[in-house]
């Protein structure tokens, strides 16, 4: 076994390209439930988002305009869910599933003329003399330009959340929405609003997907990957930062399982395939078990309907 | 301006109508959706929901659709009840099937009436056990029970695509990854019992555990105390109810109902283990739970409809070129307006004049 | 009651409507069963096109339908039995996972014809076919060995059958015979179609230096990232052209058109009989597609000649001497694989540097 040619760097260029849907997923959901909404549709949006983005970006010829649609597409998907748990109080934990359901066929519906179509090509950054380096060059200045707007972002949350106003207001009607309500604030608009910023980030995760990291439309390519970015979300005890460390922690496994069949390794594929989810749930209970640390950050009043009752 | 107020108590009319009013919406907005895709709206909607119980053939495929799902549904309603969120039926749907199939390859060759239940008590033990592993995370680290048993369908996929090609694998099927045909062979296939609406023996198992369900529900104490921690916990602590052992039995009945259901498949209708063994019955069994409202009576009109789309669905494809995907969106619809629905079960919509 | 009725009275109106139409004489009616979905450019894809095929062939003497991603098992089962209720008169079953659906089905409507597609199980009314696809890896063996200047070649493969393994030894000793010091790294990725987990394999296959890559799994996005990346590699199933202008060299291409023709032919000449077919380059359905300019032109050349050889029959690409891979002799000098060893493959062959997994 040559383990010489398993290079470092370009694992981790590569975890990153594959941690970067799950991480603009997660953090979008992040903020949804942290304002008190548990939304399991994540993959429902995701997978619109993919295939509105595919159809953007082969129809203008630009594939930032396709992301913009992605995102678009996402949010709008996502007020169907928003519409029946804040206006309808209906069950969470249904409407996501059917949210899921829903996007899948409807994506699926969308996309049946779209399959085999090359979509434009999302340039990388190329900083000269920069991205020349040997290897931070590699690492820190060849990415495309959402893996750079994911970090961002994640900074952004954190600010958001903790520094500003209005994070604070969206974080206590997460944690007792019936204080937030008597203060006067519009707890379903700031929880709708909340849940449409999840779907214009699953939907960009979903695009990076079919616009970057294939790049190609097909029924079905986010295979999942939605409800890894829920898993993420508890695993990162609610904190933006933590995001991104279980995020390229699963795509580091993912790949690594690759490199290591590619390399000759014996132990079954199918084994090393169960990795990621299995390092997942000891990484969750390892989280949870933390009680005092995990009921700091669960939002308290996560997945409860809320209705004024005056 | 339209206002929601609560009602005095939940209405019952609501209760039995709502159902049927995500049905007819379903069809409305369906056929608009059929027509814009360029088919006959009448004839699709035919085909979805009226054809599947009129006609002999499909009529006889019903419950052969729908017993999974009935089965499965019935143990994730318990659990839902309960507020215990079991989202891993189809990893206990895959080790219940691997578990009991296991068991009837491990006795290839013998003959006895004796081998079937034992294969289904071994499904049954096998998708209990899967669905404890959640359970005593929860209970014992407070870890997530949708996340964790999410996980481990993945894990159980994995788990089966590593069993049929290596400890389960046919040794006379030319290499490829599947067992042997436990459903041709007599001592481990499933008996039919009402072979014109698709009954066999696992349907009447699964009849007979809805009916155990109902009465779990309806009359027993541990049934009022699983509704109660589901309505609320804070009142089921002072009542004295333990949430460990409610976690415990809730995760526990619905990953046996899972495990028995993939072994009724495997034996019924599927036959063999393959990797696409595992058709989603389990998550779609999570909605035939809350159409059915999450009992009994409305599982089982819930499981019997659903299975009617499916097979209508089928028929759809090929007698209209409906796309398959038109059918998912379909069934995400009559989820979509059951759950809108529901609220006028609770509450009333009143017109409301804005105060000067 | 009454609405069920009326609706039923319309449905039979529209059928008899319908009916009509066609005039004079019923089209014969072919059904299709795919186990993907047609738009996968794949599998599926291909056996559709054999499906239009027929149509462009026979016109209004046919009428064809299809169903999509149908699961094996009791839907399959279903779905052809409910085709054949429906007056269907030939079913294409198209996935190996069919075999057992195809039987059963087969015994309860003994007038209608069945195709089923790479199984061995057959009836006085089953046929079962498939192609020598191994005959197309050894030319594509050939070309990635000439063309690769790491002599590393990467095979993204799908699951360890009989079939798949055929290609890997099949494209190995091509690609060995041209260029000794080749190496494969072979990874599984247990899906027949998976975009981004084909994706992430190139990517893993490329990290680690192999410059061409050959894959047995059904969508175009190894060949995307070869494309991206710079590298070789092949389309698979159906041509791809367009998602690797640069990166493809040739493809292998499933062609069921003559076949599926000629079959429809037999069944409504009422000369169909139950046969299998195992047929290859030769008989065309496996094609080789246009070479890249960048192959030079004595590549191309020896390349065209294999093609020739192996339609011919003069070039078996599993001729001895050959070794299994723990070094026991399989083929003696001259030697050509029996059908059956082929059929039943579960061995890599002397050279190749991985374990087989189970």
């Amino acid at each position: 076994m040559d383990f010489s040619s398993l290079s470092p760097v370009a694992m981790i260029v590569l975890l990153i390209g594959a941690a970067t849907p799950i991480l603009l997923a997660a953090l979008g959901e992040l903020v949804v439930e942290k304002s008190g909404v548990l939304n399991l549709g994540v993959e429902g949006m995701m997978i619109i988002g993919a295939v509105t983005g595919f159809i953007v970006a082969t129809t203008t010829g630009s594939p930032i305009l396709g992301l913009v649609g992605a995102a678009v597409g996402g949010a709008v998907v996502s007020m169907l869910f928003a519409f029946l748990t804040q206006y309808l109080l209906s069950n969470h934990v249904a409407t996501g599933l059917a949210l899921t359901l829903f996007g899948l066929g409807l994506a699926s519906l969308m996309g049946s003329s779209y399959n085999g179509i090359k979509p434009p090509r999302m340039a990388r950054l190329e900083v000269d003399g920069l991205s020349d380096l040997p290897i931070v060059g590699k690492l820190l200045f060849s990415h495309d330009p959402v893996i750079y707007f994911s970090v961002a972002l994640v900074v952004a949350v954190w600010y958001f959340l903790n520094r500003t106003r209005a994070g604070l207001v969206l974080r206590a009607c997460g944690e007792n929405h019936d204080a937030a309500h008597s203060l006067g604030y519009n707890v379903q608009l700031i929880r709708f609003g909340a849940i449409m910023f999840g779907g214009a980030c699953a939907g960009l995760g979903g695009a990076y997907v079919s616009l970057v990291r294939v790049p190609q439309w097909t029924e079905g390519m986010t295979a999942g990957v939605g409800w890894i970015a829920l898993a993420i979300v508890v695993f990162a005890s609610w904190k933006p930062w933590r995001v991104i460390l279980g995020a390229y922690l699963f795509g580091g496994i993912t790949i690594l399982q690759l490199s290591l069949q590619a390399l000759g390794i014996s132990i079954s594929g199918a084994y090393l395939s169960m990795t990621p989810y299995i390092v997942t749930i000891v990484v969750l209970v390892i989280m949870s078990a933390d009680r005092k640390r995990a009921s700091l950050n669960a939002p308290a009043c996560l997945g409860r309907s809320f209705h004024a009752s005056h | 301006m339209l206002r929601l107020e609560q009602r005095q108590q939940p209405s019952k009319a609501m209760l039995y109508l709502t159902p049927v009013m995500a049905v007819l919406a379903t069809m409305a907005v369906g056929g608009v959706l059929f027509a814009l895709l360029g088919i006959d709206p009448f004839r699709a909607i035919y085909l979805l929901f009226i054809d599947p119980f009129v006609d002999s053939y499909n009529l006889s495929q019903l419950f052969v659709k729908a017993s999974p799902l009935i089965l499965i549904a019935m143990g994730l309603s318990i659990g839902f009840r309960a507020g215990v969120w079991n989202i891993g039926a189809e990893g206990q749907f895959i080790v219940g099937a691997i578990a009991g199939g296991g068991v009837g390859l491990a006795l290839w060759g013998m003959e006895g009436w004796w081998i079937l239940p034992l294969m289904t008590a071994a499904a049954a033990l096998g998708g209990a056990l899967w669905a404890m592993i959640p359970a005593v995370l929860k209970i014992r680290f407070n870890a997530n029970e949708i996340l964790v048993s999410l996980m481990l369908v993945y894990v159980a996929e994995n788990f089966l695509a590593q069993m049929v090609q290596g400890l389960l694998r046919a040794p006379d099927g030319r290499g490829f990854p599947e067992s042997r045909n436990l459903g041709r062979n007599d001592a481990t296939s499933l008996p039919d019992v009402f072979p014109a609406l698709g009954i066999d023996a696992g349907g009447v198992v699964m009849l007979i555990l809805l009916a155990g369900a109902f009465f779990l529900l309806q009359k027993h104490a541990l049934g009022f105390q699983i509704k109660l921690t589901g309505d609320s916990p804070r009142a089921a602590r002072f009542a004295g109810v333990n949430p460990s052992v409610i976690i415990a039995v809730c995760l526990g009945v619905s990953g046996a109902a899972a495990g028995l259901a993939g072994l009724f498949e495997l034996t019924g209708a599927a036959g063999k283990l393959t990797i696409d063994f595992p058709v989603g019955y389990g998550f779609t069994a999570i909605i035939v739970a809350f159409l059915g409202r999450l009992n009994p009576v409305g599982i089982l009109l819930a499981g019997v409809v659903l299975a009617g789309t499916y097979i209508g669905g089928e028929n759809a494809q090929f007698a209209l070129r409906l796309p398959a995907a038109a059918v998912t969106v379909f069934q995400g619809m009559m989820l979509f307006f059951l759950l809108g629905f529901e609220i006028l079960i609770n509450y009333r919509v009143k017109r409301v004049r804005r105060a000067v | 009651m009454k609405f069920t009725k009326t609706m039923a009275a319309a449905a039979a109106l529209g059928f008899a409507l319908a009916g009509s139409a066609n005039a004079d004489q019923d089209p014969f009616k072919v059904g299709f069963i795919y186990v993907g979905p047609v738009g996968d450019l794949g599998w599926t894809y291909q056996h559709d096109q054999g499906r239009l095929a027929i149509e462009a062939e026979f016109g209004d003497a046919v009428e064809t339908t299809y169903v999509e991603s149908v699961p094996e098992g009791a839907d399959a089962e279903r779905v052809m039995s409910q085709m054949a209720r429906s007056g269907v008169d030939m079913i294409f079953s198209t996935s190996f996972g069919y075999m057992d659906p195809t039987i059963n089905v087969a015994e309860n409507f003994p007038d209608v014809l069945f195709e089923h597609a790479t199984g061995y199980k057959r009836a006085d009314n089953v046929s079962t076919y498939s192609a020598r696809f191994y005959e197309g890896r050894n030319v594509i063996g050939l070309i990635a060995g000439r063309m690769t200047k790491t002599n590393k070649i990467g095979y993204i493969a799908s699951f360890p059958i009989p079939e798949v393994v055929r290609g890997i030894n099949a494209a190995y000793l091509a690609a060995k015979a041209v260029n000794p010091d080749v190496e494969f790294k072979i990874v599984w990725a247990y899906t027949w179609f998976d975009p981004g987990k084909e994706a992430d394999a190139a990517n893993a296959l490329i990290e680690q230096g192999v410059d061409v890559i050959m894959q047995h799994t059904d969508s175009p996005a190894a060949l995307t990232i070869a494309e991206e990346k710079g590298i070789y590699a092949f389309g698979q199933a159906s041509d791809m052209l367009q998602f690797g202008p640069n990166a493809r060299l040739t493809s292998i291409i499933d062609d069921w058109d003559p076949y599926y023709i000629e079959r429809v032919r037999a069944a409504m000449d009422g000369t169909w009989e139950s046969t299998d077919t195992w047929d290859g380059i030769g008989a065309g359905m496996v094609g080789i597609g246009a070479f890249n300019d960048a192959i030079p032109a004595e590549v191309q050349a020896e390349a065209q000649a294999a093609i020739d050889a192996i339609a011919a029959g003069e070039l078996h690409p599993f001729t001895g001497p050959i070794n299994k891979q723990d070094g026991t002799p399989w083929l003696a000098e001259g030697e050509v694989a029996d059908d059956a060893t082929l059929a039943g493959m579960d061995f890599y062959v002397e050279g190749i540097d991985a374990e087989l997994p189970n």
